[in-house]
């Protein structure tokens, strides 16, 4: 199931929640199963909130890091609904 | 754009769950909460429900949108062009922004036929998102098993 990954940058640095996820959210619409989404946020909640959201949907958080002044949070799509 | 009926909408299961918002203020205040967390429970994938009642119209009704004030709980000289100057400034969506995203990730919008009897509110008041007129047993059949946000 998984293919060769695509990786889509979202960038949502200067945007508070939920915007954050509303914005992976519209990635993750349209993304293939396996892609790899990437967001880049300044809102601190981000990084929990993402997490709260691969846990209720069945998608993963593949990796985080904090860069200079914002957060990359990396989601893995492994659930996509029927 | 869906037209407006007085139909019921039969709930869908979906498996991410369910947020329901009884949303009975107008205000700027009380509708951002209302909007974010609806917002962020379609994004979760979550089937979720706005009922607007009583004040709640204001957000449903194309003539005030779009001029939603502070309401009367905000601390004194938190006025409403210094709540909206810092929406604005940190680019947080203004609130027709809100319900956009909101019908567009599939949140479902119903209005209270009640309220719109005693406002004299007509179908044609209300912006396009309302998905139909509901009453409440409607509303509580819709909102079974699910979260419940009373705001």
């Amino acid at each position: 199931m998984e293919q060769a990954s695509q990786k889509k940058v979202i960038d949502s640095r200067g945007s508070f929640c939920p915007g954050p996820l509303t914005d992976l959210f519209k990635a993750y619409r349209t993304a293939e199963l396996g892609a790899l989404l990437e967001v880049w946020a300044t809102d601190p909640a981000a990084k929990s909130d993402i997490q709260a959201w691969a846990a209720h949907t069945g998608n993963q958080v593949a990796e985080t890091a904090e860069e200079k002044g914002y957060t990359r949070i990396v989601v893995r799509v492994t659930k996509k609904k029927a | 754009m869906a037209q407006i009926t007085t139909s019921k909408t039969e709930p869908e299961i979906k498996e991410g769950g369910k947020l329901s918002i009884i949303l009975s203020k107008g205000s700027l205040d009380m509708a951002y909460p209302a909007f974010m967390l609806a917002n962020a429970g379609a994004a979760m994938g979550m089937e979720v429900h706005i009922f607007f009642t009583f004040w709640g119209m204001a957000v449903i009704n194309k003539k005030t949108e779009a001029s939603l004030e502070v309401g009367p709980d905000a601390s004194p000289g938190m006025t409403t062009p210094m709540v909206k100057g810092a929406i604005r400034q940190l680019k947080i969506p203004t609130i027709p922004e809100m319900v956009a995203n909101a019908h567009d990730m599939g949140v479902h919008f119903h209005a209270c036929s009640t309220t719109m009897e005693m406002m004299g509110l007509k179908k044609e008041d209300f912006i396009p998102e309302v998905d139909d007129i509901v009453g409440a047993s409607t509303f509580l059949h819709l909102a079974e098993n699910g979260q419940t946000i009373f705001i």
